[in-house]
């Protein structure tokens, strides 16, 4: 089904249409909340919200303002920032970890025959520390270009420009 | 509107990444309907971010689906209409029986037409997405080469030629150097394909005396078409060299695996 016809399926409220959107964004989206969590118990929690947003909430996305990847990006990332500024969430996680996407792909063996995620792994090492950061903050932490260039002491016309270079090695890497 | 350069501004990846305004953001939207093109490159980002992000996932989450819809609020739509038992008896009842018997019959006639159109639906749709795919990679080699062309004419690079060492006599690489954005790109299509477990690496020499920096590894050497990487190098480097080195490359140059090398002309 073209992504447009599944999209305004899911508006109607078609739990089939539901369940392909899950197939399609579930892992991905479970990558942002996992790397912005750090605790697989509580991120599969966020998952499911998640998505349940998503169903609840599909009419209101309008694709004048935006890809739908985007915007299921922006409900992960949000859900998983109000979930780690949660007070339940402070008392048993003492200690986050500063780390970034590149040590979760680190720490974590082959699951998936779709992402060989070791394999992309050794590409995301040959990043340069500053795709790595560039694509941490904007991508996994949703960061705008304003604070990302604070954060990296770049000027913001760079952040653009870099970023585009980086992304481009990437998609070299995983588009084969 | 130049398509290209719109592209390659980076504005569509941030677009993706939802790190742009809100005006700036139905602005692109509105550019994406208007240019497929547009279009296509947003969805290789995308695919790009997917790929990443699916990859940070600590386990399969495909189990909680189950648990997820029973959650779900059911809209109105979805409800099934109630049915009320009907009772009828004598000839009814078998005429009732053969009908459904003659149903049973159709619907297996059908459905076997069904599965037949479906697997003709499904291998017509494989050829299609292979088209596109090939389309695709065909249109990303043509981007590729464009935006090679821009580099090198770029008023601010410098081309450096770096001839062929002791090792390697027959070996060429070209460096355009970009002093403005720190960038060298290496050009590396008439080196000879690294050894398994080996890999070139790039050095910075600055003279008196003679320290090397390393600028970093053509990775992957085997798998890049054109041969032709970036890398960062913000250093006043005199001249540049590339040697064979074990994978991951080593902290300073084996130099007797010195393939090339070539020195900046004075300014």
């Amino acid at each position: 089904m073209q992504q447009d016809a599944l999209i305004l399926e899911l508006q109607n409220g078609n739990e089939r249409a539901f369940e392909r959107i899950y197939q399609l964004y579930s892992e991905s989206t479970y990558g942002i909340i996992y790397s912005i969590i750090r605790d697989q118990s509580i991120a599969e929690e966020v998952l499911q919200d998640v998505f349940l947003k998503i169903w609840d909430k599909a009419s209101s996305y309008n694709s004048d303002k935006g890809r739908f990847f985007t915007w299921v990006l922006n409900i992960a990332r949000n859900a998983s920032i109000d979930k780690i500024r949660s007070k339940d969430f402070k008392n048993d996680q003492q200690n986050l970890k500063t780390d970034n996407f590149v040590d979760i792909l680190e720490a974590k063996t082959n699951f998936s025959e779709a992402v060989d995620s070791i394999g992309l792994k050794k590409y995301i090492d040959a990043l340069k520390p500053v795709c790595k950061k560039l694509i941490d903050y904007l991508f996994f932490k949703g960061y705008t270009q304003k604070e990302t260039s604070e954060e990296l002491d770049m000027p913001l016309g760079t952040v653009k420009t870099r970023n585009r270079v980086c992304i481009d090695k990437l998609r070299a890497m995983v588009i084969k | 509107m130049d398509i290209q350069k719109y592209i390659s501004s980076g504005i569509l990846e941030l677009y993706v990444y939802g790190a742009l305004s809100e005006k700036e953001s139905r602005e692109v939207s509105h550019v994406l309907k208007e240019y497929p093109e547009v279009k296509a490159e947003v969805e290789e980002i995308e695919k790009a971010l997917l790929t990443l992000s699916s990859a940070a996932a600590p386990n399969n989450a495909e189990h909680l689906i189950a648990s997820i819809k029973e959650k779900l609020t059911k809209s109105p739509t979805t409800t099934a209409p109630v049915v009320t038992p009907i009772r009828k008896i004598g000839w009814i009842t078998y005429s009732g029986w053969a009908a459904s018997l003659l149903l049973l019959i159709g619907l297996f006639v059908f459905f076997n037409r069904t599965n037949e159109l479906r697997e003709e639906l499904s291998a017509e749709r494989a050829r299609n997405a292979q088209m596109e795919e090939q389309i695709a990679n065909a249109r990303e080699d043509a981007v590729k080469a464009e935006e090679l062309l821009a580099v090198i004419r770029d008023r601010n690079v410098e081309r450096i030629p770096l001839q062929g060492q002791n090792v390697a006599p027959e070996a060429f690489a070209s460096v355009y150097w970009n002093t403005k954005e720190s960038t060298a790109y290496i050009d590396a299509k008439d080196l000879p394909e690294p050894p398994r477990g080996k890999v070139y690496q790039v050095w910075s020499l600055t003279m008196q005396p003679l320290t090397p920096t390393s600028i970093g590894l053509l990775d992957n050497f085997e798998a890049d078409d054109n041969k032709v990487f970036s890398l960062e190098n913000p250093n006043q480097t005199e001249a540049f060299g590339i040697t064979l080195e074990p994978e991951g490359g080593s902290e300073t140059p084996t130099m007797d695996q010195l393939y090339v090398l070539g020195t900046v002309a004075a300014p």
